[in-house]
Formats: C-alpha cells, structure tokens, sequence
C-alpha cells in the first residue's frame, strides 16, 4: 500500500465536505494510504499573494515541511492548493537564498524545508500512480454510458508544471472512460470558472459559470465532474443565481471525479457525500448506476 | 547620479519570485488579451495594461481594475509567445497597488485580499463563511438575496459549518509568520 501525504485544504473542511470523504473512501478502495498532515496551514489561496510573496510561500513550506518530516509525498485533492505548494516546492528548491529566509520562520515551528519530496493532486495520483489498468480492474458498477464533461479547469495544468500537454490534455477523459462513463468533447475544459472573482466581481464570474454550464448542455452531458473545490463550488452553488441573473434555466448536476469513481468501485453514494449537491445528480445517476 | 527607479522598472522589480522574460520583451501582439476571460470586464485589456506600463504611465495603471479582474487562469502565461508570466504581473501590480493602498474606489477585490490575509495570520485557515457577508452587500439586492438563499441552502445541507477550523500550534505559528513580517506582532 502507497501512503501520501494528505492536504485537504480548507473548502473541504466546509462547503467541499464531499471532496474529502470521497476521497479518502476511493484511494482507500484503489489500495492507497491518505495520512492527513497533523497541522497543516492554509496555502494562501490567491488572496494571500495579493499581500506579500514570502509570506505566501512560508504559508506553504509550512505544509511542505511537515510532509518531509513524514518522508511522504504531499497530496492534494484542491487545484489550487495544489498549484501553491507544488510552485513553492519548486521555487524553495532552486532558490538556496530564499529557502534560507523561509527556513529561519519555519524553525519557530520546529521545521525545516530541504526539497526532499514531491506534490501531487490526487487525480494524477489516481491516473498514472495507481493506473487506469488497474482502475478497471477494480470497476465493479461501470457508470453505463453516464455522459460526462470532464472539467479541468485551470490551476491543475496552468502555470506548466511537468505536465507534457496542457492545452489539449485528455487523462480525465481516459479516467472517464476507464470507469465505463462517456466523457463528452467538451471545449471550455481548461476556461476559468472564475475562481474567487465569485466574491469580487461577481456578474463576471457568473457570466464565465454561465458559458461552462451551456457549453456543457450543448454537448448533452449528464453531469460535470470536477477536480477542484472551488470549480465545483461555482459551477454548482452559484447555478440558481446565474439562472435569476440571465434568464437561464440550468439545471446541471456537478460532482466531484472522485465521487463517480467511487460509485464505479462500488462505494455507497451516502459515503461519497453524494446527496449534498443544491442540484441534484439524482437523475442522472439513477440511469447509470 | 542616482535616480529613481522608473515605474516600468519597479514593476521588473516585483516580478521577484516569477519566472519567465521580463516585461519589456512584450511585442504587443494581445494573445494574453484574447485568451483572457476576464478582459471583457476589464477598463484596459493585459496587452493595454502592459504598454501602459512600459510607458510610464503610473497613474493610469493604478486607477485601473484590470488586474482585479485577474482570477489568475494563468492562461495568458502559458500562451504569451515572449515567455512573460503576465499573471504573476497581476499579482504584483495587486501588491503594490495593496502597499500603496491607491486603488479605484468601490473595487471589493482590495478588502477581501485584506481580510482573507488577516484571517490566515489569525487562525492559520480561511473560512469562507465567515468572510463572504461583509462582501454580499456590494452585490445589489438581486445580488443580496441570492447570496441569501445559496447561504440557506449550502446550511440546510449540511455544507456551511458554524465553526472555524484553526491550527492547532497558532503560537508557534504565528511567531513563524512575525519571522518574515517582522513588525508584525508575535501571539
């Protein structure tokens, strides 16, 4: 059994509950260890580097470190958690000087960063860790023909990090397929869903969830799965009011991948934290599974 | 003779973390403006943003809300044919605009930077719940009640915890964050 080290970040603390059962029931199905960082830090978020850039990067080295003392690799479920650490991670390794500055703040929390591990999200953990082989192997309740938007989103593949193609990707679309849905052509996969610009900027960030939910519809999906907390919070929760603002009548279910896959491994929704959603996947799911 | 450090050149200054060219390989060609989902909102386009910078033009820079309209996609980075990681640039014209504390009024985007900040120096998590409402008063009365009935129906389902999560060693938490900022007052 691999073991990781787990970052949950705080939306799956709160509104993303369902991210964080799920996820820990499917590594644990597909025969993977997710150990939570005892005291992990929030890793700054976007809001924290409109402040200072040190600060946002000694909020992550905070996590980083703790996972060295674990000798494990750090996990996380959230794109952008994972985007955060896994820069600071790079930054602090090829930068003796500013891991020096970082590491004297870390010594007042008894930790040391010195670039021994990696960081990944949990789909890329799921997808070329454990495999879509033996993925399959492991679907006991294929998602007969579900259609599914595979909605990448941004901070997963952007900025380039050691990820070959990241404007046509298509990893989701496998994983998709390898749990026995059909993952629909569907354009805006790497669009914004407008991030935290939900909060300040709110008519433009629910013009940006409007053009992913209708190009979603137009292609006939069933149901969007995301792979980031705040793609499912936007795409989702804020659908009544995209309605209300533009006269629409979306109606789109959103769910997290590790949801579906926990479905195709057997898992009982209850325990997927399916059954939470504002739109409910109800429907979708009853032809399917 | 010493001078002082140009606008465009303080800007180079607080790319300090960012890979990639520096600004003034810019060829103007609007690629990060066209991929941008943002720019529609934007008063000048990234492209536009950038000229203006490499001409000086301080004053108009920071009276724009171009880069609070940045949700940092980072799509403008990876296609910018110069190499130039134009988000990052956001960030840091967010910085200084922060640090010069000029900004256009009625931008929510400064404060909720602010607040989100405090409250991770404070508790070492962000709690959305409790930093939304002081935000959903901007949004318009349609705005208001619809920020209402989502807030409802997330805590009907179970979704919006009343309690804030903390870390759980916050002393020595926050001397390390009084170690970088260090004016900043230790617990």
């Amino acid at each position: 059994m691999k073991t990781y080290a787990y970052f949950p970040g705080c939306s799956l603390e709160s509104m993303a509950a369902s991210y964080h059962l799920s996820t820990i029931e499917t590594a644990r199905a597909l025969g993977i260890e997710l150990k939570e960082l005892e005291d992990w830090n929030c890793c700054g978020a976007t809001a924290y580097f409109h402040i200072d850039e040190i600060l946002a990067h000694t909020l992550c080295a905070r996590n980083l470190a703790m996972a060295e003392k674990e000798h494990l690799d750090l996990v996380a479920p959230c794109s952008g958690c994972y985007k955060n650490m896994y820069f600071t991670n790079a930054h602090l390794k090829k930068d003796a000087d500013l891991a020096e500055h970082i590491n004297l703040a870390l010594s007042e929390d008894n930790l040391q960063f010195s670039g021994t591990i990696g960081v990944h999200h949990v789909i890329e953990v799921f997808v070329h860790g454990v495999g879509l082989e033996e993925i399959k192997r492991r679907v006991t309740h294929p998602l007969k023909g579900l259609r599914v938007a595979p909605y990448y989103g941004c901070q997963l593949m952007r900025p380039r990090k050691d990820h070959e193609d990241i404007e046509g990707p298509h990893f989701f679309e496998e994983l998709l397929a390898a749990i026995g849905a059909v993952p629909v052509s569907y354009p805006p996969k790497l669009r914004c869903c407008g991030g935290s610009l939900i909060i300040t900027h709110r008519k433009a960030a629910l013009s940006m969830v409007r053009d992913l939910l209708q190009s979603a519809v137009q292609q006939e999906a069933e149901v969007i799965a995301t792979i980031c907390p705040l793609c499912q919070i936007n795409l989702e929760c804020y659908q009544s009011q995209v309605n209300r603002e533009f006269g629409t009548e979306l109606s789109l279910p959103v769910l997290y991948f590790t949801q579906l896959l926990g479905l195709a491994l057997g898992i009982p929704a209850k325990r997927l934290g399916i059954g939470s959603e504002l739109v409910s996947p109800e429907l979708a799911l009853a032809s399917c599974c | 003779m010493i001078t002082r450090p140009s606008f465009s050149q303080e800007v180079a200054n607080l790319l300090y973390a960012a890979e990639g060219s520096p600004l003034l390989v810019c060829m103007q060609c609007g690629t990060c403006s066209s991929t941008c989902p943002a720019a529609p909102f934007m008063d000048h386009s990234p492209r536009a943003i950038i000229a203006m910078i490499a001409a000086d033009l301080k004053e108009e820079v920071l009276a724009s809300n171009a880069f609070w309209y940045c949700a940092s996609c980072y799509s403008c980075t990876v296609r910018c044919p110069r190499g130039i990681n134009i988000a990052d640039m956001m960030y840091g014209l967010k910085r200084y605009s922060l640090w010069r504390n000029q900004y256009p009024q009625g931008l929510i985007g400064p404060d909720f930077s602010r607040r989100f900040a405090r409250m991770i120096v404070r508790t070492g998590k962000s709690f959305e719940p409790a930093l939304a409402p002081a935000f959903i008063f901007h949004a318009g009365l349609r705005g208001l009640l619809g920020e209402m009935r989502t807030a409802l129906a997330l805590f009907l389902k179970g979704r919006l915890p009343l309690i804030p999560s903390r870390v759980k060693r916050a002393k020595n938490f926050r001397r390390m964050l009084s170690r970088i900022i260090p004016l900043a007052r230790p617990a």
